[in-house]
């Protein structure tokens, strides 16, 4: 049976299984999002959002749709996927199941805990009503995909006037107790009024076996409020991750999303951010650094729809073996959003000859008296940088590694959580296969 | 110290040197010149083993080894350092952390341990003195956006860091005025000893009025035409080339 097929008659017996007792509206959202999926189906290459990203090599699997979740899963078999040196909230997901044990989340001056059960209470009922799905784009067929069956993920609700005191880690385990596993976490983030809350969300497979994560975040920014989100993709290679992540930002507020992906197989990351507001600012960063058939698509959107506000957003991949890389970085001035600042760039470093990029920077410009700049530049590593530094006493391998480093070292700068920037160096270093004698 | 024997060298099949015979002693200091294209820049490059040089012919041997088979950077870990004419800008590397990873790496390849850091920083500041360099300078990222004499100021601060045996200055006078020039030499003067050697490449004689060679060699079309005292140096000043032809 194909995938499609699969999902679409595996519906009905997910909505009978009444293990939760949801409310009406939640029953209607799913029904849509099946009907709407049944007609779109698995986006195609035909479609131009999808031009350089086949989801075909994933569709072929026999995906187990509910996954058993493996029990003895202990905090020893997790622990190096966390950033422990920092007090921190953590909802922990084990097979698409959330996990008390490992986890810790809080109802004291902020939510910090499951949607299941913010779906099931009714007191949750208002938010959910307000938020869910309502920013999640509908022509999506993988986010329609994921609202059929929205069940479990983070639910986060931050009064206004909140500093949340740690960051929140979100993090999905699967553990390889089906051959191949389907998940989708959906998670629902709302940030009141001035409040301010630090985010690290991340997908790992513990075991060799297939997982493809079709993961769906919705954001919401009210005013003057700051979020600092950050993903870490370095899944295994048997990993794939298709991340659709909705903003919606009122006026004066920041919301900044940072991207490493440095593993997987294909990792598909749609990024979008409303404008509901006037001086409203977006950045969205991003650090790839590919290597053997690893693929990672970056497909971005800021719709500026509200005059005095602004957007940055700096994209950096370096590409080794005959790894792909994609962005696609949509930035839409409406007429209204006049005096807007909007800049986006996009740097690649292509190691080998058998590596890709594809870029794509794509303007639409309604408004006349706007600042608009977009950059692309795509290169190899400089070989007379090379000679002069080897020339200095520094082996090729370790030339390389700093000049890379070096490439990328403004996007790990803009990090504002000093152990994630730590983990994050760590990490390029491993990428990178060297050891440097200092931090940049 | 270093013994070039009848070393020939192609770029993409053309042939640059062609036969160039050259001794040099511990604390020397050897000055080529020659007109533009006569192969000086190759000469430098290939003793520093710069790879898109074929050497087709001849040898390099420092210290009785031949460094032909050895990459650039083992060249530099056995006493070799280019001054380059165009130092080429690395952004996001500081001039602080590129000479530390420059300094370790040596010490690493000669078996050393790396110098603890309260040290090299002493270090560091002891030779931006001797420079005269700014200490804000150190932590600019390299080369970037450095004037032409920022850049061979920090050329001589690297080789003054590092210590070399044999140090070739590669056109280290051009782009620079006469009260930089002055700093580079006194500096370059200062390292001099009597267990290293220099390599002065240069256009013109002004270079030698600051550091002053006991041999001038003139390079004309990939081979050496004449030799002598630093009283060449003046005679091809006032002369040019061409009575050497």
């Amino acid at each position: 049976m194909e995938l499609k097929e699969k999902l679409v008659s595996s519906f009905l017996a997910f909505e009978n299984k009444g293990n939760i007792d949801l409310d009406s509206t939640v029953h209607a959202m799913r029904l849509k999002a099946i009907q709407n999926f049944e007609k779109e189906g698995f986006p195609t290459k035909r479609d131009e959002e999808w031009k350089y990203t086949s989801l075909n090599p994933l569709l072929k699997y026999d995906f187990s749709l509910f996954p058993n979740a493996e029990k003895s899963v202990g905090f020893k078999n997790v622990e190096s996927y966390l950033i422990n040196d920092i007090e921190s909230y953590t909802l922990i997901f084990i097979d698409g199941v959330f996990s008390s044990f490992l986890s810790e989340t809080t109802h004291e001056d902020c939510d910090v805990c499951v949607l299941s059960s913010a779906l099931a209470r009714p007191k949750y009922k208002m938010v959910i009503d307000n938020y869910l799905n309502t920013i999640a784009n509908k022509n999506n067929s993988l986010s329609e995909l994921n609202t059929a069956f929205v069940k479990e993920g983070a639910y986060i609700n931050i009064p206004k006037n909140t500093i949340v005191p740690k960051p929140i880690q979100i993090i999905n385990f699967s553990t390889g107790s089906e051959k191949e596993v389907l998940l989708q976490p959906r998670n629902l983030i709302v940030v009141g009024e001035n409040s301010h809350v630090q985010i690290i969300e991340r997908h790992q497979n513990l075991s060799k076996n297939t997982t493809l994560t079709n993961s769906v975040t919705e954001i919401f920014v009210h005013k003057r409020a700051i979020v600092d989100y950050y993903k870490i993709q370095n899944d295994t290679n048997e990993s794939s991750l298709i991340d659709s992540t909705f903003i919606s930002q009122k006026q004066q507020s920041v919301a900044s999303v940072s991207t490493f992906s440095f593993g997987g197989k294909i990792t598909r990351n749609n990024l979008e951010f409303y404008h509901e507001g006037e001086n409203i600012t977006s950045n969205l960063n991003g650090i790839s650094i590919l290597n053997e058939k690893q693929h990672v698509d970056n497909h971005t959107l800021v719709d500026h729809k509200s005059p005095n506000c602004e957007s940055h957003e700096l994209y950096k991949g370096i590409y080794a073996d005959k790894s792909v890389g994609v962005f696609n970085g949509k930035v839409i001035v409406r007429q209204a959003a006049q005096k807007t600042n909007a800049f986006q760039q996009n740097n690649s470093i292509l190691i080998d000859d058998g590596a890709t990029i594809n870029s794509k920077p794509q303007l639409e410009i309604f408004a006349d008296d706007v600042k608009c700049s977009h950059g692309c530049t795509i290169g190899q590593l400089d070989e007379s940088a090379l000679f002069y530094m080897q020339s200095r006493g520094i082996p090729k391998k370790e030339a390389k590694a700093l000049l890379l480093y070096a490439f990328a070292n403004d996007v790990v700068e803009k990090i504002k959580i000093p152990q994630l920037k730590a983990l994050i160096s760590k990490l390029i270093a491993k990428k990178l296969n060297v050891q440097l004698g200092f931090e940049l | 110290m270093l013994k070039i024997t009848d070393l020939h060298a192609n770029i993409n099949g053309k042939e640059i040197l062609r036969g160039i015979n050259l001794e040099i002693k511990a604390g020397e200091v050897h000055a080529i010149m020659g007109p533009n294209g006569s192969g000086k820049s190759t000469l430098a490059s290939v003793i520093a083993g710069k790879e898109d040089f074929e050497v087709t012919e001849g040898s390099v041997v420092l210290n009785g080894e031949d460094l032909s088979e050895f990459a650039p950077e083992v060249r530099a870990h056995k006493g070799v350092f280019l001054s380059f004419q165009y130092p080429i800008e690395i952004p996001g590397v500081t001039v602080t952390n590129f000479i530390k990873t420059a300094i370790n790496e040596t010490r690493k390849a000669q078996g050393l341990e790396e110098l603890p850091a309260k040290e090299m920083l002493q270090l560091i500041r002891e030779k931006a003195d001797l420079l005269e360099i700014d200490r804000k300078f150190l932590s600019r990222s390299l080369n970037e956006g450095f004037s032409g004499g920022e850049k061979k100021r920090n050329e001589i601060f690297q080789m003054a860091m590092l210590e070399p045996q044999l140090a070739i200055l590669d056109e280290t006078d051009s782009g620079l005025d006469i009260d930089a020039l002055k700093v580079v030499a006194n500096g370059v003067n200062k390292l001099k000893s009597e267990k290293n050697a220099v390599l002065l490449i240069t256009h013109y004689q002004r270079l030698l009025d600051y550091i002053v060679p006991d041999f001038v060699h003139v390079l004309y079309n990939g081979k050496i035409v004449k030799s002598g005292g630093k009283e060449l140096a003046y005679e091809l000043e006032e002369k040019g080339y061409d009575w050497l032809k």
